[in-house]
């Protein structure tokens, strides 16, 4: 029984060197397969007298363990070998770009556009919509512009070829629209595309507007001022933003203000605003001994010039890919 | 309006400073767009008298001179002098030594060889004008040694202000003292004016349109000089107002229109035949005006004319033949009040304004105009001489100024703040309103000189300017909280726009104005919406279609190299409608040029093509979009679908027709689609219905058709017998080549079939799909291929 020490060593020296699955099996087959040293071992079992079989069984049960452990080891060796080789050959490299098509992006007019509706809707006003081809009463007159007002000379004025329709001015003529078929409280935000007969690097005939009214029975014009403080603080991120009222001068609010905000060492004009004028109130029919409102009108351009830091309005309606993309 | 600060400030004591007073008036409605000083920071000139002048011994160009710059005894100083214009006896602006002028420090130097102990001055060297033709040549009187800044009053701030158009009240020096006045609590200090009158002659005035000219005051002067200097101070006055002096009387009345806001004119009384007449031009008639032009009348022009001709536009501008002359004796000066509604748009009709006219349409203080007129009158006599007749005033009817109600609880709910009857009271006595109190209501009567005045709320403005804007709070609104609709079955432009943006397309914001051939060749449109007034000629017609848009800013980013352009713009589209209306549309346009995927090291390059944008619109239009051949004028006839979503038309997608490819020299035709976005935004609120989880099976079907038949035909055929156990019928692939005749193609569909409550059986699979062969086999001539 000697040999059974050395079959177990033979074995797991035989085992040890074996790099490749189907030599290790081979080498399985000399111990443990059907002409095997220790099967073989196993057929003279039998003729042990039967007082030394137990111990001796035991022992070749031990022996048979320690290949049978030694020959799971190396096929498992074996096997995170070859694993690791196969995983070393399929390693990418990570850093090439990934495939397919990126995204595009938002012209930053419309970026602008949904910031300032969201931070409006965020306190309740409703985004509302209103037809660019007006007429002279919802542009000007329901406005309180006098007849022979110079804005609506064709020197300001686009009008179309029948002498009596014109792009609006202003985005002012939804408010009319939106009073006229509804009651107050009434509380909208309106923005849109707006012309004029004015180009230069300040000035483009196609430009937006964005329309704010609010009318109910006590909105004041110290609303108004909070209103658009807080507003233009948000959309700029900075809470140490100044903004100044300056009196002014529109026919379809009294009192009227222009809006500034402090930039630089000075103030830069960045809208109109003031209490909605009580002739705009009768003419869309709403009692203004009841109801009072303010309305305002920003310029989204100006704003995004601003806030991205544009130099020139012409590049909004160029759109040369270079500029539009730098905001994706 | 532009005006000197010092000017301004004999009107009005305030101890505020100069920026604090731009400010003030800023801050109270006038806004102050400009404040610039009338002359740089200089210091160290003087008046000096030049007293010898000789050759520069080795410079032909310049001259060595002797100046007194010192009152009585100063020793003489030698100056080299540049200027072609020096003369003895000439009184001259001198830098001595040490003197700091714009940008040049004046040092004793040898200028070739002789020494120089200073410098005569140009205006353009002192910075006060760009005129360098020669030196700045003072009056004989100047007083030697004086400093320049002193008699020259530089030190002095020149205003740029912009009322709005309904203050026309503050476009005069006095005007706008008043209003720093009401806006400062300080007093205005008026004009005092002694009547001058020493002849008896008066002249005849009749109006002819009393509501257009409701005032007209007339008065005859005789013995003028016209010829006599205008005084420097006035000069200068007119000067930092951006007036040029023209003659003394032209001058006198430029100044009292600057100093009032009255305009005035003066007539040459020698060629004024018989009275005045104030009435609407006669259509036809013709006048020559100041300004040279020579204009023939139209019948709602108001002019002053004698008894045979218009001599002026009226509160316009002046006729050239009755204007004063130096050799003028006698005049005829005019004040009047022109009503706004008849000088207003005048100007623009007529191609060019006047400062007459600017205020007219304003509205003139016609309270103010007899005392105007008696101030130029002042100002002449004193200037040119002569004696002064009478006014003649013709007066009819002026505008009313009607006593407006003030609740002082309205001004406090409308502006949100509390403010008592008594600040009301204080602020409408320093705006000079006249104002009776009863309690918290006020009856107010306005000034004539304020046309803006006429409701409550002008008040409570005028309230609120004085009070200060910036004194009102900026408060947090209170308001009810009531939610906002979120409609489901809208989806909302944003969300389109994000998606298109998702699939690598670049938003664009182009004009809604076209080139008109645009709509020829995008539209087919012989008929577009055209503007009256386009801004340029090739921005005429409103656009029916955004692909004249797209195209060109695919041209314009191609010339700018860029070779791969993906494009989207939400816009509108405008058509007429019916007789006399217009219609616009919200369209979603895009187009798509180049590279299927940027150029990349894991695709093969591949130009995009109609299938690829169709897959795009897929993702935004969900399973109801349908496309079926169509031709579009602007799109390839085979290459192009017409959109529906279910039944209703939605747009068109396609590849730009190969002729306008021509046109408008591309490369490669782009693909092209344009959506309506109204429809678009259209979708049900999905609603759950069960589904079988009983195993699926799949067979595939191919077959061999001929190639005329649609692949929709034949899905819709298929869908349409897709009932029971068919669950899904999917295109998966197209071949044509080998093995298929040149007018065929092979088609494969994959049929999902499922039971709903059992596995399936795979002789009901087979019998399922028999039918849908047979289907294909009738409908289509389909071969079944193995």
């Amino acid at each position: 029984m000697e040999k059974l020490d050395t079959i177990v060593q033979e074995a797991l020296q035989a085992f040890a060197g074996v790099t490749d699955a189907a030599q290790l099996e081979h080498a399985k087959a000399r111990y443990l397969g059907k002409a095997g040293a220790l099967t073989e071992l196993q057929k003279n079992l039998g003729k042990i007298s039967p007082a030394e079989r137990p111990a001796m069984g035991a022992r070749f049960n031990s022996a048979k363990d320690q290949i049978e452990t030694a020959l799971t080891a190396q096929r498992e060796k074996i096997q995170s070998a070859k694993l690791n080789a196969q995983l070393a050959l399929e390693a990418l490299d990570v850093t090439l770009p990934g495939r397919g098509v990126h995204a595009g992006g938002l012209h930053p007019v419309t970026r602008t556009l949904a910031r300032i509706t969201a931070l409006f809707h965020s306190i309740g006003f409703e985004v509302v919509d209103g037809p660019e081809i007006e007429t002279d009463f919802y542009n000007f007159t329901a406005l309180n512009q006098p007849e022979n007002h110079p804005a609506r000379s064709m020197h300001d004025t686009f009008y179309l070829d029948d002498g009596k329709h014109l792009l609006r001015t202003h985005t002012s003529p939804i408010q009319i629209r939106y009073m006229e078929t509804h009651e107050p409280p009434i509380k909208i935000i309106a923005p849109g595309r707006v012309y004029r007969v004015d180009s230069d690097a300040t000035h483009s005939p196609m430009f937006h507007q964005i329309e704010g009214l609010w009318v109910d029975e006590r909105v004041s014009f110290a609303d108004l001022k909070g209103v658009v403080v807080d507003f233009l603080r948000r959309f700029f991120e900075r809470d140490d933003l100044r903004v100044r009222f300056r009196p002014s001068f529109f026919p379809f609010t009294e009192p009227s203000a222009e809006i500034d905000m402090s930039f630089g060492d000075g103030w830069l004009e960045i809208g109109g605003c003031g209490m909605v004028h009580p002739n705009v109130l009768r003419n869309v029919k709403i009692d203004s001994e009841k109801y009072q409102g303010f309305a305002f009108g920003l310029g989204p351009d100006r704003l995004s010039m601003l806030r991205y830091g544009v130099n020139d309005l012409r590049l909004f309606y160029e759109n040369d890919l270079r500029f539009l993309k730098q905001f994706n | 309006m532009k005006f000197s600060e010092n000017w301004l400030r004999t009107f009005v004591a305030s101890t505020l400073t100069s920026s604090e007073l731009a400010d003030a008036l800023t801050m109270g409605g006038i806004e102050v767009e400009a404040r610039e000083p009338a002359a740089p920071a200089f210091d160290h000139v003087v008046i000096a008298e030049v007293i010898e002048v000789q050759k520069h011994p080795d410079a032909d160009r310049l001259s060595v001179c002797r100046v007194n710059a010192g009152a009585g005894g100063a020793p003489l100083l030698q100056v080299v002098c540049g200027a072609p214009d020096v003369q003895v006896g000439m009184r001259v602006p001198f830098a001595q030594v040490g003197a700091q002028l714009p940008g040049v420090l004046i040092k004793q130097a040898k200028v070739r060889g002789v020494e120089s102990n200073g410098m005569l001055c140009s205006a353009k060297e002192l910075g006060i004008a760009d005129d360098a033709a020669g030196l700045l040549i003072l009056a004989a009187d100047a007083p030697l040694g004086a400093d320049l800044r002193k008699y020259l009053e530089l030190d002095d701030q020149l205003f740029t202000i912009k009322p709005t158009p309904n203050r026309g009240d503050c476009l005069s020096l006095f005007g706008a003292a008043r209003e720093v006045a009401a806006i400062t609590g300080n007093r205005v200090t008026p004009i005092e004016v002694t009547a001058v009158q020493t002849l008896t002659e008066r002249i005849e005035i009749a109006v002819a349109a009393p509501d257009a000219c409701p005032l007209y005051c007339g008065r005859v002067l005789r013995g003028v000089n016209a010829g006599a200097a205008t005084p420097q101070w006035m000069v200068r006055r007119l000067e930092r107002s951006g007036l040029r002096s023209i003659s003394a009387i032209v001058d006198v009345t430029n100044y009292v229109m600057l100093e009032l806001g009255q305009p005035l004119h003066a007539f040459d009384l020698d060629r004024v035949v018989g009275g005045i007449q104030v009435r609407f031009a006669v259509a036809g008639e013709r006048l020559k005006l100041l300004n040279d032009e020579d204009i023939v009348l139209k019948a709602d022009i108001l002019v002053i004319a004698d008894s045979a001709k218009p001599l002026a536009l009226a509160g316009i501008m002046g006729g050239a033949a009755s204007a004063v002359t130096p050799a003028t004796r006698n005049i005829l000066l005019e004040a009047a009040f022109f009503a706004p509604a008849a000088i207003a748009g005048k100007s623009r009709v007529l191609g060019f304004g006047s400062e007459s006219a600017y205020r007219f349409e304003r509205g003139v203080d016609y309270a103010a105009t007899e005392h105007a007129l008696e101030r130029a009158t002042a100002l002449v006599l004193d200037i040119c001489g002569g004696n002064a007749g009478p006014i003649c005033p013709a007066k009819a009817t002026l505008p009313p100024r009607q006593p407006i109600r003030l609740r002082a609880a309205r001004a406090q709910r409308l502006l949100g703040i509390h403010i008592s009857a008594d600040d009301i009271v204080r602020i409408f006595g320093r705006l000079g309103f006249a104002c009776e109190k009863h309690h918290d209501d006020f009856t107010v009567t306005p000034p004539s000189y304020r046309f803006d005045l006429a409701i409550e709320e002008d008040l409570i403005e005028e309230i609120a300017r004085i009070y200060g804007y910036d004194n009102i709070p900026a408060n947090v609104p209170l308001a009810s909280t009531a939610m906002l609709p979120v409609p489901e079955a809208r989806t909302n432009v944003a969300a389109i726009r994000q998606m298109l943006v998702a699939r690598d397309y670049q938003e664009i914001v182009s004009y809604s104005f076209v080139d008109q051939q645009w709509e020829v060749d995008f539209s087919a449109n012989k008929d577009p919406v055209m503007l009256a007034n386009p801004i340029a000629s090739n921005l005429n017609a409103m656009r029916s279609s955004t692909f004249g848009s797209l195209v060109e800013c695919l041209k314009l980013n191609l010339s700018r190299q860029q070779e791969r352009v993906r494009i989207f713009e939400c816009g509108r589209c405008y058509s007429r409608a019916g007789k006399n209306g217009y219609a616009e549309r919200i369209v979603l346009g895009g187009l798509v040029y180049g590279e299927a995927v940027e150029e990349q090291w894991g695709a093969a390059k591949r130009t995009v093509d109609f299938y690829d944008v169709k897959c795009d619109l897929e993702t935004l239009g969900g399973p109801d979009l349908r496309f079926s051949a169509a031709s579009h004028p602007a799109l390839h006839p085979g290459r192009s679908a017409k959109v529906s979503l279910g039944e209703t038309f939605l747009g068109w997608l396609g590849e730009l027709h190969p002729g306008l490819q021509q046109t408008y020299d591309l490369p490669f035709a782009p693909m092209l689609f344009e959506l309506n976005l109204d429809q678009l935004m259209n979708h049900a609120v999905a609603q759950f219905t069960d589904f079988s989880r009983q195993p699926m099976v799949r067979r595939d079907i191919s077959v061999e058709v001929d190639e005329k038949v649609t692949a929709q035909a034949m899905l819709q055929a298929l869908r349409n017998h897709a009932t029971g156990i068919i669950s899904n019928v999917v295109l998966f692939d197209v071949y044509r080549g080998k093995g298929i005749d040149s007018d065929k193609k092979s088609v494969a569909f994959k049929v999902v079939l499922q039971d709903t409550q059992k596995t399936l059986k795979d002789v009901e699979a087979e019998a399922a799909i028999q039918r849908l062969v047979q289907v294909l086999q009738q409908e289509f001539q389909a071969k079944l291929r193995t």
